[in-house]
C-alpha cells in the first residue's frame, strides 16, 4: 500500500477500493442504506464495533481498520453518529438517485428539504443535492448532526460534504 | 471580537457578569472568568509588552501560563502572566516595556505566612491524567489534594470539541469538553481537594513528608504537604525557527484553542497552520467550526503526521494540506500581516521560486510538543533525553514511580502522547500513590494490571510504536 493518501490528506475511490470491498450494486439498492468507512489507517479506536446493534463491524484489535459486512448492516446509521473521526458514511440507491448519509458538525445545520452545494473528498463542488433527512445533535447518540443527501446517482462515491448556501439579504 | 454561535459550544455558560478592566487607561468591557490576556485580545490587543533591549514586541504564545510571553502589569505589578489572571472590575493594565521594579509600596507575601494543607497524596495538574490520577486515589481512600495553576479544571480537554479515539470505557466518541466535566464531577465527587489558580513551584522534602511550595491566585503563598506526589503538569508548546517568530499573532495552536474554544474569543481572521500532525488538522476543523478562515495547512514532512480521518475532514471542506511547505518568515508591522511560506526540496532546503506572500493575521505553529518536567527536575528526578517522548523526560518504572521514592509522573509531562493514555497513566500513578501512602488494598494491583493492559494494546498500532521505543529507553526495569 503507498499510502498516497497521507501525502494529500485525501483518499481517491481507487484507493478506497484496495483497502475496502466497496457494496455490491445489488446491496446498494437494497431495502436499507449502508454503512461505509473510509477509515485506511491502523488507530486506536473502536466505537463502531461497539455501537453496531448487529455486530457487522469487524475489528479483532482496536488498532484494526473497521471492515463492515454489508449483508448484515441495517443502515441504521448510529456509526455515522458515533465515529470519533467522522470517517463514517451511508450510501442508498433509489432508482436514478443515490442517498448519502454524513456527518455534519458544522453551522448552520441544513433543513429538510433544503438545496444544498455538494462537495468531493477534496472540497471541489461537484454540484447541487436536496437534504432528505437531519438528525439533530441532541438526537444523535454521538453528539453529531448527520444528514442525508439525495443527489445524482453518480455522484454517490464522490461527495462526502457539503455547504449550506449563503442566504443573500 | 467574540464568537456567538458555534455548532458545539454555548459560550453563555461560560461568560460570567460584565466587568470593565482598564488598559493604558482606556476602558474595556470583559467578562468575568476570563483572563486578562484573552479579554484584551477580544478587544482588539494584540500587543502585550515589549522586550527589554530591542524593544519587539511580544503577545500571546502558550495562553497556559507555561510561557512568560504574556506577562503584563497589573495593578501596578509587572510580571504578572495575563493568560492565567482572571479579570477583577476595576482592574488596571498596562504593557510592560523590558524589566520592570515592583512598585515601591509593594509588600511581598511572606513564608512564615504561608498557608498550609495537608493530605495523603498531592496531585500537581488537573489535567486528564491528574484528574485521574487524584479520582483512583481518592476512590481507594486516601485524602488528595489537587492543584492547578488553570483558573479550570481539565487541562488541555477543556478546548478540545473534537471526540475522542479508543474504547468507549475509555470516553472514545465522547467530546473533549465532555471528558472534562466528567473527569471534574467525579473527583469532586471523591472528595479531592481541588486548588485552582494556584502555581506550584517547587517540591522539597520534609522529614517523612514531602511539601509542594505554590502560589495562588499571584499573591498568597500555599504549603501542600504529603507522602506521595504526583507529576501531571502536561506539556510545552514549541517553537520552530524562522524570521519574526516572536511577531504577536504567532500563537502556539493550544493557545488559539483556548482563545476560541474556551473563552469564545476570535482568533483572527484568517490563519495559517504550520504543522500537520494531529495538533495541526484538530485545529484546522476547529476554526472552521468557528468560522474563521484557514489558508493552508503547511507540512514539512512528505505526508500528513496526525491521523488521516482528522486530515480528511479539512480535505473536504476544502483546506488545503501543503506537504513539503514550510513557513520562510512572518511579516508585519509591530503584529502578524503576512506569512511567506515555500516548498522543500529532498534535503529540506526551500526551492527557490516557490515562495509565496499570503495574508493572515495569525500564523498558528502545531510543530509539537515538549513535557513540563521543571518541578520533576528540581525534586531531584533523573532526566534523559527520549525523542520520541518529547524531549527531556524522567525515567519511571511500569506503575508511574520516578527515580524519586513516592514521586509519580502520568500524562504528557512523562511523554508527549494523548488524552486517552494520561487517563490510563493517571489511573497507574494514582493507584500506586495510593498504595505508596497505604491506603490501597490487594485490589488495587488487579486495576493496575488492567491499566497497563490497556495502555499496551492501545499503543499496539503503528501509532504507538514510535511511544514504545521511547518508553524502552525510560522504563525502570
Amino acid at each position: 500500500m503507498s499510502e498516497k493518501y497521507l501525502e494529500r490528506g485525501y483518499l481517491t475511490l481507487d484507493e478506497l477500493k484496495e483497502i475496502i470491498e466497496l457494496p455490491t450494486e445489488e446491496r446498494l439498492q437494497g431495502k436499507h442504506p449502508v454503512a461505509v468507512p473510509e477509515c485506511p489507517q491502523r488507530i486506536p479506536c473502536t466505537p463502531c464495533k461497539e455501537i453496531c446493534p448487529v455486530d457487522a463491524v469487524k475489528m479483532d484489535n482496536p488498532n484494526d481498520i473497521p471492515i463492515v459486512d454489508y449483508d448484515k448492516c441495517i443502515g441504521c446509521s448510529l456509526c455515522v453518529q458515533i465515529c470519533p473521526g467522522l470517517a463514517f458514511f451511508m450510501i442508498h440507491y433509489c432508482g436514478d438517485k443515490a442517498r448519502v448519509t454524513m456527518p455534519h458538525e458544522l453551522l448552520p445545520l441544513p433543513k429538510r428539504g433544503e438545496e444544498v452545494i455538494l462537495l468531493n473528498r477534496k472540497g471541489e463542488e461537484v454540484g447541487k443535492g436536496k437534504v432528505v433527512l437531519v438528525i439533530p445533535r441532541e438526537k444523535s447518540v454521538g453528539d453529531t448532526p448527520v444528514i442525508t443527501v439525495e443527489m445524482p446517482l453518480e455522484l454517490a462515491w464522490e461527495v462526502r460534504a457539503i455547504k449550506v448556501k449563503e442566504v443573500i439579504e | 471580537m467574540r464568537i456567538q454561535e458555534h455548532p458545539i459550544l454555548d459560550f453563555s455558560r461560560r461568560r460570567g457578569r460584565k466587568v470593565t478592566i482598564y488598559f493604558e487607561g482606556k476602558p474595556i468591557e470583559a467578562y468575568e472568568g476570563e483572563p486578562v490576556a484573552e479579554a484584551l485580545h477580544a478587544a482588539g490587543v494584540r500587543i502585550l509588552s515589549y522586550t527589554p533591549e530591542k524593544n519587539r514586541s511580544r503577545g500571546l504564545f502558550c495562553a497556559i501560563g507555561k510561557c512568560s510571553s504574556c506577562v503584563m502589569v497589573v495593578n501596578g505589578v509587572p510580571n504578572t502572566r495575563t493568560c492565567i489572571t482572571l479579570v477583577e472590575d476595576g482592574m488596571r493594565i498596562e504593557r510592560q516595556h523590558g524589566n520592570m521594579p515592583l512598585p515601591r509600596d509593594y509588600r511581598p507575601p511572606k513564608w512564615k505566612e504561608a498557608e498550609k494543607r495537608e493530605g495523603d497524596i498531592v496531585i500537581i495538574g488537573g489535567g486528564p491524567a491528574g484528574l485521574m490520577a487524584g479520582i483512583k486515589a481518592a476512590e481507594k481512600g486516601a485524602k488528595v489534594i489537587l492543584l492547578d495553576e488553570n483558573p479550570i479544571l481539565g487541562g488541555q480537554l477543556v478546548k478540545q470539541t473534537h471526540k475522542f479515539f479508543g474504547k468507549r470505557e475509555q470516553f472514545a466518541g465522547v467530546r473533549g469538553i465532555k471528558i472534562a466535566e466528567l473527569l471534574e464531577k467525579e473527583a469532586r465527587e471523591k472528595g479531592v481537594e481541588i486548588h485552582l489558580e494556584t502555581s506550584a513551584i517547587g517540591i522539597f522534602q520534609d522529614g517523612e513528608k514531602r511539601m509542594v511550595a505554590a502560589i495562588k491566585k499571584n499573591k498568597k503563598i500555599m504549603e501542600f504537604y504529603g507522602k506521595a506526589i504526583v507529576v501531571a503538569t502536561g506539556a510545552m508548546e514549541k517553537m520552530i525557527p524562522f524570521e519574526n517568530n516572536d511577531l504577536p499573532g504567532v500563537y502556539g495552536a493550544g493557545a488559539i484553542q483556548t482563545l476560541m474554544n474556551t473563552y469564545g474569543i476570535e482568533p483572527g481572521k484568517r490563519v495559517l497552520i504550520v504543522g500537520a500532525g494531529n495538533v495541526g488538522v484538530i485545529l484546522a476543523y476547529q476554526l472552521i467550526q468557528a468560522k474563521v478562515d484557514v489558508v493552508a495547512v503547511v507540512e514539512a514532512m512528505p505526508r500528513v503526521g496526525g491521523y488521516f480521518v482528522h486530515a480528511a475532514k479539512i480535505r473536504r471542506l476544502g483546506i488545503p494540506i501543503l506537504t513539503r511547505h514550510t513557513i520562510l518568515r512572518a511579516e508585519g508591522n509591530g503584529k502578524v500581516e503576512r506569512a511567506v511560506i515555500a516548498q522543500l526540496d529532498d534535503q529540506w532546503q526551500p526551492i527557490p521560486g516557490t515562495e509565496k506572500t499570503i495574508d493572515v493575521d495569525v500564523v498558528a505553529l502545531g510543530v509539537g510538543l515538549r513535557p513540563s518536567i521543571e518541578l520533576l527536575h528540581q525534586a531531584g528526578c533523573q532526566i534523559i533525553y527520549a525523542k520520541e517522548l518529547g524531549g527531556y523526560v524522567v525515567p519511571h518504572d511500569e506503575r508511574m514511580e520516578t527515580t524519586v521514592r513516592g514521586i509519580f509522573v502520568a500524562g504528557d509531562s512523562s511523554g508527549i502522547e494523548e488524552a486517552t493514555t494520561a487517563m490510563l497513566e493517571g489511573k497507574l500513578a494514582g493507584l500506586s500513590a495510593a498504595l505508596f501512602v497505604g491506603k490501597a488494598d490487594l485490589s488495587a494491583m488487579e486495576e493496575i494490571k488492567q491499566a497497563q493492559k490497556d495502555l499496551e494494546e492501545f499503543r499496539s498500532g503503528p501509532f504507538g510504536k514510535h511511544i514504545l521505543e521511547g518508553l524502552k529507553k525510560v522504563m525502570i526495569k
